[in-house]
């Protein structure tokens, strides 16, 4: 029955923010000033033709219902196309997104793996030397620009000590593996060419890296408040008064109970790093949906921006119903009220 | 049997000097806390540079001097110059006036908007409240540096527009604290008491839920104005925020990557003030929230 | 209730299991210093029932955590004193040598059954971290060994109570759990700090006999920290009573109970039910524990204090009353001879 009510509930919440998002970007394409007729057709069409694409693309019809036209093609899976581009968004998307997942899992992997150790030696030694410069580490991570970092990696990395790519998702004039999932790690390897796994591999660091490091300081932050609130608690009283050691009271103990509400955190950071992806892609030219709507907002293209927002927010959703899953399947004390 | 004795157990603390006491305790907590001194101590200095640029610059931000283009830090110019001979330590401290400027906009404002929001929204209730409620839900729904992407890009690419563009995104956050409070405080005794005695609703609102709202929202402000300066320096650098040739950090971490395997100083010092004046505030902001979150406290 | 007190030596040995001398600790606060304990000297001889008596803020749960060394290390200061268990110094211990002594030496209960254990661990699995931990046994046989021992604390059903969350129990099985986990290293000592206050009355009865029963089966000492007097009267061998951080009386529970000579003993034992008069008033000791960081020359109990006379601005030692019995009372009104008629009574009249 509670799990009933959280799909209904979700599902709510989608239907909300696809509109919301639509709704959004709708109203702030219609706001700007230009004539996207006229965009696509180019500085020598005449009004004629203006016309009749602006007749093509319903833009001479009412607001309400272009509006109505736009939501009505969204139910059928239709973003709209792109004037950038000239493709329909949601295949741009789709040949874009993959790389985009790559690189945000890299990132939440990278950041996962440092930030839990740092955040639970922060608790541990609470507001000691450790936790001063462990929490510095994350107050450095959370401030630090994106774009800057990037840049410093590639001059670090590539332009002086030449010892990692600085752009793209493989060597130019490499042939991308066929493709299966969309990952190269994956792909090379399925394939076979363990020469292009390296080659990806090793243009995967830096901008994972980049990104992760971001969110390394919400990973950091959340396990250290979360092992405070369990360090707190009185059976770690009781596991200490029966003699185990600082370290097996850590690790048995307040651990696996801080990950359990710090799943939700976690988990929605992967959220935040696939748009967040879109100042990190831009920087190392990777080819994923964030350099793409970067390009996009440029040029003011907002059927591909609304269509970016729309993807980024149904994704936020299914993660939001992945992780009230999974909380269930952790979290013994879920069927308690019933 | 004598007479109990009377000895007070401890001297009661003399009244006139309760706010001496409250400075004394807070200078003690902060103090206690090496990283909010750090903080407090860093955006000061970031806050003297703002005000003072025009007196700590060496050199006119914007004079060119085309013979001395791209060159590397030196006794004349700290930080070196850029591609038309501008001295880039006089444009980093200039800049602050922008990237600080719009970042602590951006925090009062979207508080001041979004408290009085909620303040209202919570005070009025009825369908007013459910119309903005679910207004700022759709809002909070989109993810926010898209939204403020796209604002700007619509609003046309300039400093101001994306200082509003980000100040309008952050709004949502302070209408559902400021109305939670205002909620629960209409729910409390001496509230309700005072509406039965026909206090007009909005003094009451002037008063109770502004007093009580108020350290919420200033945990939340003094968080955001970090992540402000973050945003307004990513828009700068991809062409949606400050225009040339205003000083704005991101623009100049933008220009600098163009030179950047060469020139690295270009692009390194802008990006290290953000780094700076971001990691002060935030710092500042988790100490200021530790101050006033009670359930923070204990740890 | 009948009384059990058992007739062995009550004065302090080399063979106490836990003995406190002269103890004094402080709480470094803002601006102040909370003087938590200041002197007390306790001792619990094998296989006795102890008690600790006291209002919230004496010190009683202070003493009981410190003997094992479980408050934060860097949130007080010892000042004075000693602290052993089976005759090894606990506050000089390091902190491998503290691991053996806690839960096999010396176990602990603990108040809140409900967060006292960890509510994502199922009870097997926190018992067998306890068993493997202190005895060298094989996951098989510590899993025999813990289903043998939840089957002596009368749970009629131990396989699934190993294999239950904490919060699939009820507080007086999760208590009976914490008895069994206390009771599998066979400790010497067993400190027990308020472990029925969270429980109903009839449940409370049932842990505090299951308590006694198998700490006689097994001869372990109990130290038990308390705020209920009636329950001392019930089950206890000898009881210390604090009162901001000293001992203030102590002595065999029948002679403190027939013969209580601290003012403060007489206030905590007039508010039992049984010693007062139908129709007549629970009187309770009036005014407020002092503050522990600006504790009162002299006597801490004087602004309480119906006797409270000038010579109370000296704090009164622990004067001996019957030294074979080691009772002692740290007030100077203990000074009258035993005959003289005792001050409750006298203002009773």
């Amino acid at each position: 029955m509670a799990f009933l009510n959280m799909l209904r509930k979700r599902l709510g919440g989608l239907l909300l923010v696809v509109f919301g998002v639509s709704l959004i970007t709708f109203s702030i394409s219609h706001l700007i000033p230009g004539d996207p007729a006229r965009l696509i057709a180019g500085d020598r069409a005449t009004d004629a033709i203006v016309e009749n694409i602006r007749h093509q693309l319903g833009l001479d019809l009412p607001l309400y219902q272009q509006y109505g036209r736009y939501m009505l093609d969204l139910l059928h899976g239709d973003l709209g196309t792109s004037i950038r581009t000239h493709r329909p968004v949601l295949e741009d998307l789709q040949a874009f997104f993959p790389a985009t997942l790559e690189l945000a899992l890299a990132a939440l992997t990278l950041s996962i793996l440092v930030g839990v150790p740092l955040g639970v030696l922060s608790a541990v030694y609470h507001n000691r030397f450790i936790d001063q410069v462990a929490r510095t580490l994350a107050v450095t991570g959370i401030s630090t620009p994106a774009f800057w970092l990037g840049l410093g990696l590639i001059v670090l990395f590539y332009g002086h000590l030449n010892w990692l790519p600085g752009s793209g998702r493989l060597d130019e004039g490499l042939e991308p593996p066929p493709m299966v999932t969309g990952f190269y790690l994956i792909d090379t390897l399925i394939a076979g060419d363990t020469a292009l796994f390296f080659n990806a591999a090793q243009h995967l660091i830096l901008p994972a890296i980049t990104l992760g490091f971001v969110n390394l300081g919400v990973v950091a932050r959340q396990i250290r408040s979360a092992m405070l609130d369990q360090l707190g608690e009185d059976y770690i009283r009781t596991a200490r008064a029966y003699g185990l050691s600082k370290w097996a009271v850590v690790l048995r103990h307040a651990l696996p109970n801080a990950l359990i509400p710090s799943v939700t955190v976690l988990g929605l950071t992967l959220g935040d790093l696939l748009y967040g992806a879109v100042l990190t892609e831009t920087v190392f030219a990777w080819p994923g949906m964030g350099a793409y709507v970067v390009k996009s907002i440029q040029s003011l293209d907002f059927p591909a921006v609304m269509g970016f927002a729309i993807l980024v927010s149904f994704i936020y959703v299914l993660l939001n119903m992945a992780i009230d899953l999974l909380y269930r399947l952790i979290d013994p004390r879920i069927g308690e009220v019933n | 049997m004598s007479p109990p004795i009377t000895a007070p157990v401890a001297a009661p603390l003399p009244k006139a000097s309760r706010w001496q006491d409250k400075l004394a305790y807070l200078t003690h907590q902060v103090r206690r806390s090496p990283l909010t001194m750090a903080g407090l101590l860093i955006t000061l200095m970031v806050l003297l540079v703002m005000v003072f640029a025009p007196w700590l610059a060496s050199h006119d931000p914007n004079a060119l001097n085309l013979a001395q283009r791209l060159a590397a830090p030196s006794a004349g110019h700290w930080f070196g110059t850029d591609e038309v001979g501008r001295d880039l330590f006089s444009r980093v401290l200039y800049g602050s006036r922008q990237s600080v400027g719009v970042c602590l906009f951006v925090a009062f404002a979207s508080c001041f908007a979004g408290g009085l929001l909620g303040c209202m929204s919570g005070i009025i209730g009825g369908r007013f409240d459910g119309l903005i409620m679910r207004l700022m839900d759709i809002m909070l729904s989109v993810p926010s540096l898209v939204l403020i992407m796209a604002l700007a890009a619509a609003l046309g690419p300039s400093l101001f527009n994306a200082m509003l563009a980000i100040t309008l995104v952050r709004i949502p956050f302070y209408v559902r604290l400021a109305r939670g409070q205002a909620l629960s405080i209409r729910q409390m005794g001496y509230v309700k008491a005072a509406e039965t005695f026909g206090a007009g609703r909005w003094h009451m609102v002037s008063w109770h839920v502004a007093r009580n709202a108020m350290p919420p929202l200033l945990v939340q402000l003094s968080l955001d104005i970090g992540s402000a300066i973050l945003m307004a320096s990513a828009l700068g650098f991809i062409g949606l925020g400050a225009q040339q040739p205003t000083a704005e950090w991101g623009a100049m971490v933008a220009t600098g990557r163009n030179y950047i395997l060469d020139q690295w100083w270009y692009s390194t010092f802008p990006g290290v003030a953000i780094l700076i004046t971001a990691t002060g505030f935030n710092l500042l902001g988790d100490g200021v929230r530790d101050l006033l979150d009670p359930r923070q406290q204990g740890k | 209730m009948i009384m059990q007190t058992h007739a062995h030596n009550v004065l302090p040995g080399d063979a106490a299991v836990l003995s406190i001398d002269n103890l004094s600790i402080e709480f470094p606060a803002y601006k102040s210093t909370v003087k938590a304990l200041n002197g007390v000297s306790l001792h619990v001889n094998p296989g006795e029932i102890v008690a600790v008596i006291g209002e919230s803020g004496s010190g009683k749960s202070v003493t009981a955590m410190l003997s094992l060394r479980l408050l934060p290390e860097r949130a007080y200061q010892v000042k004075s004193g000693s602290l052993s268990i089976l005759g090894r110094d606990m506050l000089t211990a390091r902190e491998k040598d503290l691991l053996k002594v806690r839960g096999r030496d010396a176990a602990m209960i603990f108040q809140e059954p409900m967060t006292a254990l960890n509510p994502t661990r199922r009870i097997g699995r926190q018992m067998l971290d306890v068993i493997i931990h202190h005895q060298q046994l094989s996951k098989a046989d510590a899993r025999t060994k813990a289903i043998a021992l939840l089957r002596d604390m009368h749970i009629a059903d131990p396989e699934q109570v190993m294999n239950s969350y904490p919060f699939e129990l009820s507080g007086g099985m999760r208590q009976r759990v914490m008895i069994a986990l206390a009771f599998s290293c066979d400790p010497q000592l067993l400190i027990a700090d308020e472990p029925t206050t969270a429980l109903d009355v009839t449940v409370q009865r049932q842990v505090l006999l299951l308590l006694r029963e198998k700490a006689r089966e097994r001869g372990t000492a109990i130290l038990l920290i308390t705020h209920d007097m009636a329950l001392v009267s019930q089950f206890c061998d000898r009881v210390y009573v604090m009162y901001t951080g000293a001992v203030v009386e102590q002595g065999v529970t029948a002679q403190v109970m027939a013969d209580p000579r601290h003012p403060y003993t007489q206030g905590l034992l007039s508010g039992l039910p049984e010693q007062v008069e139908p129709g007549q008033d629970l009187i309770t000791i009036p005014g407020q524990v002092p503050n522990l960081s600006a504790l009162p020359e002299g006597c801490t109990f004087r602004d309480r204090c119906a006797f409270a006379m000038p010579k109370c601005l000296q704090r009164p030692p622990m004067q001996i009353i019957d030294a074979s019995a080691d009772r002692k009372s740290a007030c100077w009104l203990s000074e009258v001879s035993p005959d003289a008629p005792s001050p409750v009574q006298e203002s009773r009249s």
